[in-house]
This record gives C-alpha cells, sequence and structure tokens, in this order.
C-alpha cells in the first residue's frame, strides 16, 4: 500500500484523514484507486490534480512509477505560466 | 472616396503609391510598399516600434499621415544594412543578444542611428533618455543599452 | 534518460554564439504575426461592450452588411452550442454570448475588403444593451451584496454558503498554527492587495485565418504554442482538430499572454463566413482591455519568528480575481507563497472570485509574484523587528534538497541557498547608502514545467543538421536549442538550422510557456540526436563490416571503438550522411515525451532605491538578480531573462495597474496610461548565474524565464520601507502613494 498524502482542503471529503493508503504501482493506479476507494476524492480528481512522487512533480504522467516506500502527495492541478 | 497620390522617397528609391487621407505612413509603408519591418506596437507614439526617419528627423510613422510623405525622404530599417553588410548597431544588437522577441528592435535600430548621427559619444544617461520613447518588454534594456555604447565605440574609432 | 546524472564537460553549452536569426531580426525580415498576407485577404475588426456588466438584448447588424465592401457580420450565433469547461470559458470569452462580462468583451466582427471599412462597419452595427451592476474589485465581489456575474460557476471545492463569485476555494498546509505562533517571540499580521498587471508585449494578438465552409482551414498566428491554439479553436468553431493547420510566426513577446486565444476564432468564423481569408490584429487599446491582465490579490498575512531568526509559524489567505470567468492562479499563489522557507506549521487559504474584468491569462510565474509580495514583505519586517540580516536569516530558514516543502513533498536538489551566499558576496550588497536610499532583499521561486513535447533531427546531405521543434523562440531559444544539437552531435554550432514547425509537422507540443522550451525542447533535441547518432553508428559499422557496439559517436564522427572494433579512420558526419542515400536512406532522429524531470529555479534579488521625499518617486539605483539556471546553455539568453524578469517586476511595483473607473471601464488603456518601464526609468540590472545542476535533464537544465518576476515586488518594497521606514502594503508603489505614506509618517 502507498501512502498518500492529502491537501488540507481535501481532508473533509475522506472523514478528515491527512494521508490515505492505496495500492497502486504507478501514478495512473493510484488515482484510480483513490477515486474507487475513497469516492468522496472523485470530485476533486475529476477536475483534476498534480501528484508529487519523491519530490519530483508529476503534471499528468500516469505511467510513473510508485513504490510503496516512496513519497507521495496529491497537490492542486498544476499549469505552467 | 478618392485617394491621394504621393511620391517619395523610401531607402534611396523613389516609391509611389495611393493612399485613404486617414491612413498613416506605418500603414503605407506596411500595406502598400510591403516594407513590414517598423511595426505598429501602439498607433499612439507611446512605444517607438514603428520609428522611422523622415528628411532625418525621427518620428513615429504612425503619428504621421501618408499623405505628409509627399517630397520626403523616408529612412526604414530595411535600409539600415547597406551593400549587404550589416550597420555597426545592427552587428552590435545581435553579438550582445541584445533582443530577445525582436519586435521593438527595428524601431529601436532607427532611432538608435538617429540618435549617434547628432552625438556619436553620448553618455549611458542621454542614450537612456533617447530611447525613451521606444518600448521594450522583453530585456530590461541592459543589453541594448550596451551594444549601443558599443557601436559608438567602434564608430567613433572608425571615423 | 540522465542515468549518471548530467553531463558536466562542454565543448558548445555555455558559450554565447550569435543567434541563428539574428540577422532576420535585425534587418526587419523577420515575419512577425501582422507581417503575413494572402491573395485576396478581407480585413477583420471587433465590435467591443463598452459596458463592464450587460445584457445583449438584440444585435441588428443590417446596416454594416450595407455598406460597400464588407463581406461578414458574426455573432455568437456563428459559434457551435453546448460546450462545456474551459472550452465554453474560451469561446464565451472570444463572443459574448447572452451578457458582456467587462468593457472590451466581444460583441460582434466584421470582414472587410479593407480595414478602414470594416473600422466603419463597426459603428454602424446597432446593439442594444441592458445595462447591469458591475463589480471589479476582488473584495468587493466577494460581499454578500455583489452582483453575481454567473450562477453555476463554482466547482466542487466551493463550501455552501459562500458567494456565486466565489469559484475555487482551496485550503492546505500542515502543523499546528497555534502551537507554532506560540514558539514565536515576534509574530506579525499585515494586508496586502497587488493590482492587476499585462504581460505587456509590444506586439497585439495578429493571426490570418483561411477556414473553408468544408471544415479545412489554415491559421498564421503570433502565439507562444500553435497546438494550444488547435485545440482552442477546433474545440469552439466544433473542428476536427488536424482539420486545422497552425503555422506560428515570429512572435513579439507573450510572457504567458499567447498561450490563449481570443481572436483566432473569430478570424476563423469570419473567414468561413466571408469564404475568403481574413486577417485580424488588434489595437493596443484592444490588447489592454480585452486580452488576459494577470489576476489581481487582497492578501492577510501572519508570520512568527524566534529572535534568533527561525521561522516557527506562517499562514496565508490570498483572495484573488481573474475576471469573469475561474481561473485566477490563487492555487499556486498558496502553493507557493511560503516554499522558499522551511517552515513546520503553515497554512493556506486560497479563494478564485469572478469580476466584471477580462478573463486573466498566464502571466510569467502567474499566481507567484503577488504571494511573494506579501510574504517576503512580513518576512522583511520581521528581521527589522529583531534586527536581523535579511539574508542571514533567509539562509537560516531557506529550503534545500530534502527540506519538506510548505505545499508537502521534500525538494529535490534545488540553488536557493547558493543564490543567497552570491548575493551576500556580491559587491552590490555593501555599497554604502545615502540618505533617502533604502535596500531590500526578496527570494522567489518558480517550479517550472515538462509538458508534452516532440522534435526531429534530420541529417542533410552535407552532414549539417536540421532540427525542428515545436516550441517558438521567444526569447532566443533557437540559439540554445542549436547549442544543445551541436553539442550531442559534436559539430559546430553554425551547422544546425533550427525550425519551429508547424502542427501539420510534429506531434504535439505545449507552448513556449513554464519556462520549458530550453528544458523540454532541448531534452528532446538531445534524445532525438542521440538516437541519430546511433543510426550514424550503424552506417559506419556497415561500411567497416563491424558490430554497431563497436562503434562510438566523437566530435562529429564515428570510430572504432573497444579492443576488437579494429583499425579504422574515422568517419565523418559529413563522409556518412554524403552516401546515406545508398546505404539505407536519410538518417533522422525523434523524441518525444512529457517529461517530468523539470526542476525549480530559485532566485535572490537585493536592489537598492533612492525615494525623492519631495515627489514620492522611487528610483531604482541599482538591482542584482542571483538565479539558479541549473546550466546556462547560452548564458546572455539567461542573463536576458533575469533581466527582463526583474524589469517586469520593477513596472509592476512601482507603475503598472489596471485602473478602472466608477463605470466599471478601464480607464488606462493605452501605453502613455498604462506605463511600462522605459530606458531612463532603469540602471543597468547585473546579474549572477548559479549552476545547481537538474538531475532531470541529460545537460543539468533548469527553465530560467519565469522565477525573475517573483523576488522584485517584494525586494522594491522592502528597499522602500528601509529607505522612507513606512511598509507599503498595496502596489503600485506610484508617486502619489509613496509621497502619502511620508506625510502620514511626518
Amino acid at each position: 500500500m502507498v501512502q498518500v498524502h492529502l491537501w488540507s482542503g481535501l481532508r473533509p471529503l475522506v472523514d478528515g484523514r491527512e494521508v490515505v493508503e492505496v495500492e497502486g504501482e504507478t501514478v495512473g493506479q493510484l488515482l484510480d484507486n483513490l477515486v474507487k476507494d475513497y469516492p468522496g476524492l472523485k470530485p476533486a480528481i475529476d477536475k483534476g490534480v498534480s501528484i508529487s512522487v519523491d519530490g519530483q512533480i508529476i503534471p499528468k504522467s500516469r505511467g510513473v512509477k510508485v513504490k510503496d516506500s516512496s513519497e507521495v502527495f496529491l497537490l492542486q492541478r498544476l499549469y505552467a505560466g | 472616396m478618392s485617394k491621394i497620390h504621393v511620391t517619395t522617397k523610401v531607402n534611396g528609391d523613389e516609391v509611389e503609391y495611393l493612399c485613404e487621407p486617414r491612413e498613416t505612413l506605418l500603414d503605407c509603408l506596411r500595406d502598400h510598399l510591403d516594407l513590414t519591418g517598423a511595426k505598429e506596437g501602439c498607433g499612439t507614439g507611446d512605444c517607438g516600434a514603428c520609428s522611422v526617419t523622415m528628411d532625418g528627423r525621427l518620428v513615429c510613422s504612425c503619428l504621421v499621415l501618408g499623405a505628409e510623405a509627399q517630397g520626403k525622404e523616408i529612412a526604414t530599417i530595411e535600409g539600415m544594412a547597406e551593400d549587404g553588410a550589416l550597420h555597426p548597431l545592427q552587428r552590435k544588437f545581435i553579438e550582445h543578444a541584445a533582443l530577445q522577441c525582436g519586435i521593438c528592435t527595428p524601431g529601436i535600430l532607427v532611432a538608435a542611428k538617429s540618435l549617434l548621427e547628432k552625438n556619436p559619444d553620448p553618455t549611458e544617461t542621454e542614450m537612456r533618455y533617447w530611447l525613451a520613447g521606444n518600448l521594450c518588454r522583453c530585456t530590461g534594456y541592459d543589453k541594448i543599452i550596451r551594444a549601443v555604447m558599443d557601436a559608438a565605440a567602434e564608430m567613433r574609432e572608425a571615423s | 534518460m540522465a542515468l549518471d546524472g548530467p553531463k558536466q564537460d562542454f565543448k558548445y553549452i555555455g558559450t554565447r554564439p550569435e543567434r541563428p536569426d539574428g540577422w532576420d531580426k535585425v534587418t526587419g525580415k523577420a515575419r512577425f504575426g501582422a507581417d503575413f498576407s494572402m491573395p485576396g485577404m478581407l480585413h477583420g475588426a471587433i465590435l467591443r461592450s463598452p459596458h463592464a456588466h450587460a445584457k445583449i438584448i438584440k444585435i441588428d447588424a443590417t446596416k454594416a452588411l450595407a455598406l460597400k465592401g464588407v463581406k461578414a457580420v458574426v455573432t455568437r450565433a456563428d459559434f457551435p452550442e453546448g460546450l462545456e469547461g474551459e472550452d465554453w470559458n474560451i469561446q464565451e470569452n472570444v463572443m459574448a454570448g447572452e451578457k458582456a462580462l467587462y468593457d472590451g468583451h466581444a460583441v460582434a466582427a466584421v470582414a472587410a475588403t479593407s480595414q478602414l471599412i470594416a473600422r466603419d462597419a463597426l459603428k454602424l452595427i446597432e446593439v442594444e444593451y441592458e445595462v447591469l451592476p458591475h463589480v471589479t474589485d476582488v473584495d468587493k465581489a466577494m460581499a454578500e451584496d455583489a452582483p453575481v456575474i454567473r450562477e453555476g460557476a463554482a466547482d466542487y471545492s466551493v463550501p455552501e454558503g459562500m458567494h456565486p463569485n466565489v469559484v475555487r476555494y482551496m485550503e492546505s498546509g500542515r502543523g499546528d498554527l497555534e502551537k507554532g505562533f506560540a514558539e514565536a517571540d515576534l509574530v506579525i499580521e499585515e494586508s496586502f492587495t497587488t493590482e492587476a498587471a499585462h504581460q505587456g508585449y509590444i506586439e497585439p494578438h495578429a493571426c490570418v485565418a483561411n477556414l473553408g465552409a468544408d471544415g479545412k482551414g489554415d491559421l498564421w498566428c503570433c502565439t507562444q504554442g500553435h497546438w494550444f491554439v488547435r485545440q482552442m479553436c477546433t474545440a469552439v468553431l466544433g473542428l476536427e482538430a488536424t482539420q486545422l493547420r497552425v503555422t506560428p510566426s515570429e512572435i513579439g513577446g507573450g510572457f504567458g499572454g499567447k498561450t490563449t486565444v481570443f481572436i483566432d476564432p473569430v478570424a476563423l468564423a469570419l473567414s468561413r463566413k466571408a469564404g475568403r481569408p481574413v486577417k485580424l490584429v488588434m489595437s493596443r487599446s484592444e490588447v489592454l482591455r480585452a486580452t488576459g491582465p494577470t489576476a489581481s490579490a487582497s492578501m492577510d498575512i501572519k508570520m512568527g519568528m524566534t529572535k534568533e531568526g527561525k521561522i516557527t509559524a506562517a499562514s496565508g489567505t490570498f483572495r484573488m480575481q481573474g475576471g469573469a470567468f475561474p481561473g485566477a492562479p490563487v492555487d499556486v499563489t498558496t502553493m507557493l507563497a511560503f516554499a522558499n522557507y522551511d517552515i513546520e506549521h503553515v497554512h493556506h487559504v486560497g479563494y478564485d472570485v469572478m469580476t466584471n474584468r477580462p478573463k486573466q491569462a498566464a502571466y510569467r510565474a502567474p499566481g507567484a509574484p503577488m504571494g511573494a509580495f506579501a510574504t517576503e514583505s512580513v518576512l522583511d519586517e520581521l528581521c527589522r523587528g529583531l534586527g536581523l540580516d535579511p539574508i542571514e536569516t533567509r539562509l537560516k530558514n531557506a529550503v534545500k534538497e530534502g527540506t519538506p516543502a510548505t505545499f508537502g513533498p521534500k525538494f529535490p536538489p534545488v540553488g536557493l541557498i547558493e543564490t543567497l551566499e552570491e548575493a551576500r558576496a556580491h559587491p552590490n550588497y555593501s555599497v554604502k547608502l545615502g540618505p533617502n536610499q533604502g535596500r531590500g532583499v526578496a527570494s522567489g521561486y518558480w517550479m517550472n514545467w515538462g509538458g508534452e513535447t516532440s522534435a526531429s533531427v534530420a541529417i542533410g546531405d552535407d552532414g549539417s543538421v536540421q532540427v525542428s521543434i515545436g516550441t517558438v523562440d521567444i526569447g532566443g531559444s533557437r540559439a540554445s536549442m542549436a547549442l544543445m544539437a551541436a553539442e550531442a552531435f559534436g559539430i559546430p554550432y553554425e551547422n544546425v538550422r533550427v525550425s519551429i514547425a508547424d502542427t501539420g509537422s510534429l506531434g504535439i507540443n505545449e507552448p513556449t510557456h513554464g519556462s520549458r522550451a530550453t528544458f523540454a525542447s532541448g531534452l528532446a533535441i538531445i534524445e532525438a540526436s542521440r538516437e541519430a547518432t546511433r543510426k550514424l553508428c550503424q552506417r559506419a559499422a556497415d561500411k567497416w563490416g563491424i558490430d554497431a557496439d563497436a562503434v562510438t559517436w566523437e566530435d562529429g564522427c564515428a570510430k572504432p571503438s573497444g579492443p576488437n572494433a579494429g583499425e579504422f579512420d574515422p568517419l565523418t558526419i559529413a563522409e556518412i550522411a554524403a552516401e546515406m542515400g545508398s546505404t539505407g536512406g536519410p538518417i533522422s532522429g525523434h523524441h518525444e515525451s512529457t517529461p517530468d524531470g523539470f526542476g525549480g529555479s530559485f532566485g535572490t534579488h537585493v536592489v537598492d532605491v533612492e525615494v525623492d521625499p519631495e515627489t514620492g518617486r522611487t528610483t531604482i539605483l541599482r538591482y542584482l538578480v542571483v538565479q539558479d539556471a541549473g546550466k546556462a546553455i547560452h548564458p546572455a539568453y539567461v542573463e536576458g531573462q533575469f533581466q527582463g524578469g526583474a524589469v517586469q517586476g520593477i513596472g509592476w511595483t512601482l507603475n503598472e495597474e489596471y485602473i478602472y473607473g466608477e463605470d466599471g471601464r478601464l480607464q488606462n488603456p493605452i501605453f502613455l496610461d498604462y506605463r511600462v518601464p522605459v530606458a531612463s526609468d532603469l540602471p543597468m540590472i547585473d546579474t549572477v548565474i548559479v549552476e545547481v545542476p537538474n538531475p532531470g535533464h541529460p545537460y543539468g537544465v533548469r527553465g530560467v524565464g519565469e522565477t525573475g518576476i517573483t523576488p522584485p515586488l517584494p525586494a522594491i518594497a522592502n528597499a522602500v520601507r528601509d529607505a522612507i521606514g513606512v511598509r507599503m502594503k498595496k502596489l503600485p508603489l506610484t508617486p502619489p502613494r509613496v509621497l502619502a505614506a511620508i506625510k502620514a509618517r511626518d
């Protein structure tokens, strides 16, 4: 299971939890399983989020590999300037 | 709607065009003579992108009517390089990376040339005030000023 | 990718050759947006709302259509219905539907045989409006009695009970603020505002559109990203994506403002209706009234610090308006507001608010400068209150590799500390100041971007190299691209030609935005070049009759390598190229990806100002930019980005602002009144390039375009504070405002 850190605005959608655990070996699988296991997150993830894996911000690549030990944060959807 | 027949000299060549009374010299250069080197950045004389000289005087061609060019001598960026050789200002602009997007460059080059013809050895402050009518949004002017100073030094040495 | 870490020894990278397009740009030959024309071309013009908020009751174009030379009029009725999300927002912004939402909002457009006739025709279009109450200020737009711009625009994030103009709400942070503030020896709480500033590119938007009734079309335009233009135009007009080919002209500045569309779909609609090509060029006042400035902001900041200078807690509330549509970059503001520092207890709240202003567009580090203005100003007050040096204090709190960012994840290698140390060591930091003079310091960050990228290289029959990229050259990037190709092939810089391909010639490329072009297109060129050199090695191996693994590429030549390769004279790229038609055909390389290894760039600025006590005018005496470039490919253009960003920041701080009247109309829509910095306003802008390699790029590149506009706002405000003894909390610091502050002080 991968620990996914949520920004505080998302926490009310998952009973106040700061971190949720989901299965997944890629960013895409994590996002899909987050929606499946925590349906409260669906509107936010559908709207678009970015994710960081071990410090690298991943705006949209679903194929990036994730390990159980990876540091993973959901971030507001980012865009270029 | 009657158009005005204008005969003028642009970069040494005699040219003729028909223009509406409302058309600016900039419109005429760009639309009737296909000289698109002068740019319209504002249309109100604030940005200097359309700088040309008329009878040796630096003007914003967006503030001059096309009909006013009758019998005058106009010089534009297209006439600055002579016989295939760049003017020292043009060379120095490339050498000093004094342009980023390059839209203001023709106007600034025309304005800088006009300055150096009047004052071959301007101070940095004189240069900055002379070029204050030419907006550049990319460079912060640093490399432009350095390029003009370097070109001025080279031109003084050559003369 | 860069498995062994970025390359360190270079032959061409880091040199300063002349840009490949220099000659065209200094002789007036370069063709910008308005410099294109086509046979049979018509000229377009757009009628714009004089009201900030009004219902459109009726549009009657009968008289306009009767004018000799008028060939078509379009209104919203000429665009398809049923769009959703951002596609609808863009369509609504390029041509008003039921309501005009801001002063300058397009309501109809004309195509005629000349620009003068088109403009005359606009005056003959009769529009009946029902004027509605309007709001242009962010705080007023959130108030209970504010007029509603549009019901139902809010997304999931907005809690119940907020005004319908609040369309997104965000909250992020960690730790225990109460605990953190209790640990502080000094806590400061202040509120700040910044006004909207325009990107101010000198080239107004321009395009030539040619769209047939068969749905096939071409568009020539000045844009930062032609695939974005294609996607937006085809969505807004209901076309198939690849049936529209978009070719970018040279671009006269963008700074984020040319990553979207304003006139292009209108020109296409006019062309489709008239059956002829249509040229559309904006005037400066159209640019200022109806294209995207950045958002304006209203912010409350609270920070606590120990007497040793450690930040114990920080919180910020950020309210931003981005015009009559969702999209103010407050998400980035909340993310980056405190991102320079290692802070255990931190909290951010953000509101994205709609007003009757033009739809905001990206502007260099969108969202970052406003937040930095507020937070770096409070940090400066903390240093003053505790008698601490601003650089030492920043060093004490600065993030480095492994520090948990205020937005969550741990930082990869970053160069904030290095920029602070270079700033401290620079002579500017120890110049003695005179009366009415002050010094300010501030740091800033931009996380940069990768983005969809596709690039190709092809070998010419003489061994020269053609590079095709999809990121337009907005500031000399062709020189950097050619340098990277030269380095990868080991051939002279002059033997590389870089072209910007149209949308019909490469896969999708995101725009030149997010400080990504040199990073992402550069990475793609290096990878594509490596693919091509592998093929060149294969041809040499075939010729020598040895295994390709026994051939290496070095200095523009294939060479036998390894104990069993045998003795052969190296084959140059020109020798292999001369025979390629008979040895297997053309040789090229290609790379496409959405690279994620972009590394953020930190910068630190030091500025000295003098404030005239008689007039309140602030003069910049000296200005220093220190920024991390990872690896400077062409240092002169890196310095140029630093200098340009700083000067745009100077403008935003001292002069530039959108001024709306009581009637909701923009009062300063020309350059005379919207005053960007001119040469006589400024000193030289000193630069120091710091290079902390980005492990995510083969040569260590970090984007450098955007960070530079973030520190100037607070750095100058801090310098003015130092000079006059008063904290200015509202930008811009115009002479009347500064003078009033001096008078109130005395």
